[in-house]
């Protein structure tokens, strides 16, 4: 038979192509199922969570009655009640599921209700009467330094003598700066449905990055084991790092409250509950002392990071060990000291979110790079340039680890070149000296952003692949799926591996039951791990399908070829199913496991040295922005964007993560922001006072690129890098173009004061500070005059 | 009917009768508290449509409307709106598509849809739903529409993945004919769909009804009410809920006297968040969305007439002709699905000091005419405020229509939103200013700022410093003076004080250079732009 596929050279969804999501027909209909659309057994409860009023106090008493006796109330859980272990799986043992005499945020669990409907449950909790014994709560960063009040131990990180070469340079600035926090706003909020199984086991959908630290929380809850609990999560709706930890908390909740009726118990905190109990991204405080030559070559420097990790430490440790480790950005520091403070306030505790750390990191050296070229009445891009890390030379990063694959040198001349970086800054100049109330500005960012888990042990994966003797595929691997496409990725993976169309290949949630002991999926490590997981396992089947076809059809395995959906033996054709029926019928097995750690990684926990990543990913991003110097409002009206992503699997949804990281890293340093008022109430906790970017606050003009010549010099899968976190840090480049249209006030010879986030009010605060200084400026040189 | 107060057990003898899928449904005994999204998601188990807050802000809950447009000649409207704060009983009379409304019989999908996965516009998928239906009542009414206007169609969307690009592409692409069929909806063959199949296979109002539209315009009809709805449905407490719609202003107007704990609906953009947020019973709601009097929109000699039923996207057009800035504010005022439901009655009588019509209107002069029974007075607005949410409503009493007064015909007016994001923000500060210059004199001034007080406020002493000056930096520098005086903000979460008084002072600035010789760009949204709104008036 004549087969027209004969014609066709590839199989459909190899690696590199732009393939859709593999959800995507599922997304645009409704059809695609996140755990709130699972079908509930009849009798399932709903529960909600009775919360902290205070940021910290003792409970003297507390009366539950009227919630127990409240419509539809089936059950109350609190500290007291939980079976095992009042823990969500916190370094130190600090967090607990409900809060046991003592709260220390407002919006701590306190106690938990099991009820016929949401609606029953929600109102339900409002009736507690808790008594609270007020103690003085340490509220922001400065007050937790001044009473040393840390969740973990202060760390330092040091090379050569930052003190002498900042006393010996030509040059010296100090200064301060401030970052806010930011919320996930993933757009499914967290969510827990938990079935009990027989014999006491519980079966959890968990809306979680990180399925298997689910199910130990949830065993240690309950008094159980690993083996007593499974955890699955098809997908999220959206994580960013706030379903990394969070999760646990809302799982063993609902695992107890089934465990305790014998129903399925679901939990669906409502938005404002979620923003108010669940951890964001660290606030920080930043003081710098750096010396400088003439040319604004850094000699020398000292950070002093102070992060707001709140009420526990959760993930604030590695959190923080990555804002020290990405400092240097991209550029060479050869005398540096870095001390970073890990801040316990009496606010929710802070977790993961994209970047990890690394974003404020890098905002603290590129502020000094702004303020070394505002010092020095120069383009920031040309001191930036001069500190670059080198090709063989200033090529060591402050812990250590060689900078060997320097991207940069690549991207930044290209992209100043396509940008128009030079006439584009002539062209703003002239503006702003023609336009009074409305004035631009432009900047160039670099980012350097290292990859793999600091925490040594997370680098590995499993993957676990069943062929069916129809020849079509289930995938499994302990990477989650949320939005970011490491399904479609993984399945490209497999489907190049075994040459078969991507259409026999379904990819299956994942699964505490199919894979053990997998890692979160985070820091940018999806595909990375388990793309080379699965790669293992598919050619582990490959090659007992190679080593059976050749003893079937009489050949050596050399003469077996997989192309283009088909086994080639010699110049037969088999399709693929064909052999895996006659494999199936030959006694093959047809399912394997595979597994990869990543190599070459080590260090020093203590010192924070040794090569703590992989490899590094590399972009640059220059935006202009428009501002209004009366009302501080600003538009972004240009970004260009050249970044590394090495050789793409995929490229459209890279694309879709270099857009929608700068994006989300653009709200972080402008639109949103988080306030708290004085008695530690988060105020921002819907989309109605919480501010993430819309439509329209996309650049007008967005130029993105990824880098033709990229490839991974490391053996990573298929040469790709990974993607998920450098973009969010594109975005600095807006901060510090809002920051040149303010400084443009002054003719560039003062620098702005000026907060991320930038919002309008922070804006306008720092023109009329500026206009102040000049104010006083003049003043002075009248005085000098007289 | 008689317009008196209705036992439960008549009332609930009355279905709710909507139309979904091409067919006819009737809810018996429902909560009228119940959002629509609830009962799509529990009662009916369509999962499709998403709950992202609760609140109207984040889209992702968003789906369609389908009415007959009388005024547009029988016409379908399509309109999206946000399900999570919209109570099931104003579906009566109504088509509602879903998402999972869309795919034809065959399976195929939407072309709406299908531009979303060609270009790559979903990741984690959420939001997804919520698109698709923002911009399929886009395609089902509006066949060529700018970039600028699908910014604004998507303002009530939020996406945390994809950062929009390709979502707008999606948009923009979306009417393409991929089929090579000549029709774009029509392949599949969309039986509930009216437009689909147009015999020129285009999409919008410039061709005749479809068999589809004619068809579903005759569905349409068929569950119209002539009377008032009254439906009762169990509460969570073991009690009943009451929800009454009349289509009649004399038979509103009695059940409104009779009931004066009922809360009065019209778009529900706040009071559902009233159900959602603060877990509050509204035990007897009486719904003006029916009433056919209070959808007066009409510009007579003197004045422009908005009667309390009319919804901001009715009515920003109209205004905005008038007082371009007004329509801008109005453009950026809440996303679409909120101004699709809500209405300009509704934003003045529920008298918060951050609504962001009332700046405006106030500044222009504008006036409400309140009903109570069959007896009406009017009131400017500015009388209307007492205190922080608190109105000069008499009990029984309600909005019956917003009257803003055209002359006089050489004022210049202009109205500034201050938000941290320009589209769908609450303001931290709204000004609104209206004057006339005679011989270069500020004459007739009236400055109104919301965000300032706890109600919104005119600014007497500026008012005072400005009338009958000359239109000059000193008399500017004086009227900013003033309002130091006129207002004592408050910090919050919006802004803080300093930034309150300092951009409260600034918008006056703005204002005199937009309204004087001065020479110069002064908006950051029109910069480049042609015809922009600071040279109008």
């Amino acid at each position: 038979m004549l087969d027209k596929s004969e014609t066709e050279t590839t199989i459909k969804g190899r690696v590199g192509t732009s393939l859709p999501h593999e959800s995507a027909h599922l997304h645009v209909s409704g059809e695609a199922r996140y755990i709130d659309d699972i079908p509930e057994p009849i009798g399932t409860l709903h529960a909600a969570i009775g919360m902290s009023e205070r940021a910290h106090a003792r409970i003297k008493s507390i009366d539950l009655d009227p919630v127990r006796s409240a419509p539809g109330v089936v059950d109350v859980v609190v500290a007291g009640d939980i079976p095992g272990a009042n823990d969500i799986g916190g370094p130190v043992g600090d967090d607990p599921i409900f809060a046991d005499g003592l709260v220390q945020y407002v919006g701590q669990s306190v106690f938990a209700v099991a009820a016929t409907s949401v609606e029953h449950a929600r109102r339900a909790v409002l009736l507690a009467v808790i008594e609270y014994q007020d103690l003085e709560p340490v509220l922001d960063i400065d007050t937790a330094l001044e009473k040393k009040s840390f969740v973990l131990p202060t760390m330092t990180m040091a090379r050569g003598n930052a003190k002498q070469a900042i006393q010996d340079a030509p040059h010296r600035l100090r200064g301060q700066l401030r970052l806010g926090g930011q919320d996930q706003f993933y757009l499914e909020g967290q969510i827990a449905f938990a079935l009990p199984k027989e014999d006491g086991d519980m079966l959890v959908h968990s809306s979680s990055q990180h399925p298997g630290e689910v199910q130990v929380v949830v065993a240690h809850a309950l008094g159980k084991t690993a083996k007593d609990v499974v955890v699955e999560c098809r997908r999220m709706g959206g994580g960013f790092g706030g379903k990394e930890t969070q999760p646990a908390l809302f799982a063993s909740i609902a695992a107890l409250l089934a465990s305790r009726t014998g129903r399925a118990v679901k939990i669906r905190p409502d938005r404002d509950t979620d923003m108010v109990m669940t951890g964001k991204r660290h606030g920080y405080r930043v003081d710098y002392d750096v010396g400088f030559d003439k040319e604004g070559q850094i000699k020398g420097i000292e950070f002093m990071f102070a992060s707001r990790c709140g009420m526990s430490a959760d993930l604030s440790g590695p959190v923080n060990d990555r804002t020290m480790f990405h400092a240097d950005n991209a550029y060479f520091l050869e005398n540096v000291a870095i001390t970073s403070h890990r801040c316990k306030t009496n606010t929710v505790s802070n977790t993961a979110f994209r970047g990890f750390g690394g974003p404020q990191g890098m905002m603290a050296i590129e502020w000094v790079m702004d303020e070394i070229a505002r010092s020095l009445e120069v383009d920031p891009l040309d001191v930036r340039i001069r500190n670059f890390y080198g090709i063989g030379e200033r090529d060591m990063t402050p812990y250590r680890m060689k900078v060997e694959d320097n991207r940069l040198m690549d991207i930044i001349p290209e992209l100043e070149k396509t940008s128009d970086y030079r006439k584009r800054r002539r062209e703003i100049d002239e503006f702003n000296t023609s336009s009074e109330l409305l004035k631009k500005g432009l900047a160039l960012t670099p980012v350097k952003f290292g990859i793999s888990f600091t925490a040594t042990h997370y680098n590995q994966a499993g993957a676990l692949i069943l062929i069916y003797s129809d020849g079509t595929v289930q995938l499994n691997h302990g990477g989650t799926e949320m939005g970011q496409g490491l399904f479609t990725k993984v399945a490209q993976v497999v489907a190049e591996e075994l040459q078969i169309d991507i259409g026999r290949i379904r990819c299956t949630a994942s699964d505490t039951a199919r894979v053990p002991n997998a890692s979160a999926t985070a820091a940018s490590s999806g595909s990375d791990l388990n793309g080379m997981a699965a790669q293992a396992a598919a050619r582990t089947l490959k090659e007992r399908l190679t080593q059976f076809a050749a003893g079937h059809y009489k050949v050596t395995p050399e003469q077996i070829e997989f192309r283009n959906d088909h086994v080639h033996v010699g110049d037969q054709r088999v399709p693929f199913g064909e052999l895996t029926q006659l494999a199936w019928l030959g006694r093959v097995s047809l399912s394997a496991t595979g597994f990869y750690k990543t190599p070459k990684i080590h260090y020093d926990r203590s010192t924070l040295t040794g090569r703590p990543f992989y490899y590094f990913t590399y972009g640059a991003a220059v935006s202009e922005v428009l501002i209004d110097v009366l009302t501080g409002e600003y538009k972004v009206t240009r970004v260009d964007i050249l970044h590394d992503v090495g050789k793409s699997l995929n490229p459209a949804i890279d694309m879709g993560q270099i857009e929608g990281g700068f994006i989300q890293g653009m709200g972080w340093l402008t639109t949103e922001e988080l306030w708290w008022n004085d008695k530690g109430e988060l105020q921002t906790h819907a989309p109605s006072t919480y501010k993430i970017p819309v439509a329209s606050d996309m650049p007008t003009e967005f130029n993105v690129n990824m880098l033709v010549s990229g490839r991974n010099n490391e053996p990573t899968i298929h040469r790709s890098k990974a993607v998920g976190e450098p973009p969010l840090m594109l975005a600095l480049s807006v901060f510090y173009a809002l920051k040149d249209a303010v400084a443009s006030v002054g003719q560039h010879r003062l620098s702005p004061h000026i907060s991320a986030p930038a919002t309008p009010e922070e804006m306008l605060m720092a023109i009329d500070d500026l206009n102040r200084r000049l104010a006083a400026e003049n003043g002075r040189a009248r005085e000098g005059a007289a | 009917m008689t317009a008196t107060k209705q036992s439960g057990s008549d009332a609930s003898s009355v279905p709710i009768r909507f139309i979904l899928d091409g067919e006819v449904r009737t809810i018996l005994d429902v909560d009228p508290n119940t959002t629509v999204l609830n009962y799509l998601r529990e009662t009916l188990r369509r999962t499709g449509t998403k709950e992202g807050c609760a609140e109207g802000d984040c889209g992702a809950c968003t789906v369609v409307l389908g009415e007959i447009d009388h005024d547009r000649g029988d016409r379908i409207r399509f309109r999206a709106i946000n399900s999570c704060i919209q109570f099931v009983p104003t579906l009566d009379g109504k088509e509602l598509f879903t998402v999972e409304s869309l795919r034809a019989p065959d399976g195929a999908l939407h072309p709406t849809q299908q531009a979303m996965v060609d270009c790559h516009a979903s990741q984690c998928g959420f939001c997804t739903p919520g698109f698709v239906m923002s911009l399929f009542a886009m395609y089902k009414s509006e066949p060529t529409p700018s970039k600028q206007r699908i910014n604004d169609v998507l303002a009530g969307n939020l996406c945390r993945c994809t950062g929009y690009r390709p979502i707008i592409e999606a948009a923009e692409t979306m009417y393409e004919d991929t089929s090579g069929n000549g029709n774009r909806e029509g392949s599949g063959g969309w039986t509930h769909s009216p437009y689909s199949v147009s015999e020129t296979g285009e999409t919008g109002e410039t061709h005749e009804p479809s068999a589809g539209e004619r068809e579903m315009i005759e569905r349409l009809r068929s569950i119209q009410r002539a009377g008032t709805l009254a439906v009762t449905g169990p509460n969570l407490t073991g009690g009943r809920h009451a929800y009454y719609a009349p289509t009649d202003l004399a038979t509103f107007a009695a059940l409104v006297e009779s009931n004066p704990g009922a809360t009065i609906l019209a778009g529900g953009t706040d009071i559902g968040l009233w159900v959602t947020k603060h877990h509050m019973d509204l035990d007897t709601i009486i719904y003006l969305g029916d009433v056919e009097e209070l959808k007066v929109l009409e510009v007579t000699d003197t004045h422009i007439e908005i009667g309390a039923a009319v919804t901001i996207t009715d009515a920003y057009e109209l205004i905005g002709e008038h007082f371009p800035d007004m329509g801008e504010m109005y453009r950026r005022f809440a996303s679409p699905p909120i101004r699709n439901a809500a209405t300009i009655g509704g934003n003045v009588a529920n008298s918060s000091p951050i609504g962001d019509s009332m700046p405006g209107l106030i500044a222009l002069g504008a006036s409400l005419v309140l009903r109570k029974g069959a007896n009406t007075r009017e009131l400017p607005l500015d009388d209307f405020y007492i205190a922080y949410q608190k109105n000069a409503l008499e009990t029984g009493e309600f909005v019956e229509r917003v009257r803003i007064p055209l002359e006089p015909s050489d004022r210049r007016f202009r109205t500034y939103k201050i938000t941290k994001r320009f589209d769908q923000d609450i303001s931290a500060v709204c000004g609104a200013y209206s004057f006339r210059l005679e011989e270069g004199r500020v004459r007739d001034v009236r400055i109104c700022y919301g965000g300032m007080a706890a109600t919104p406020k005119r600014a007497s002493e500026c008012e005072q410093a400005l009338e009958g000056n000359e239109w000059n930096e000193s008399t500017l520098a004086a009227g900013m003076e003033a309002l130091d005086r006129d207002y004592a903000p408050i910090k919050d979460m919006r802004a803080s004080v300093e930034y309150r008084s300092m951009v409260t002072r600034n918008l006056l600035r703005k204002l005199f250079l937009e309204t004087s010789d001065w020479q110069g760009e002064t908006r950051v949204l029109e910069h480049g732009e042609h015809g922009s709104l600071k040279n109008a008036g």
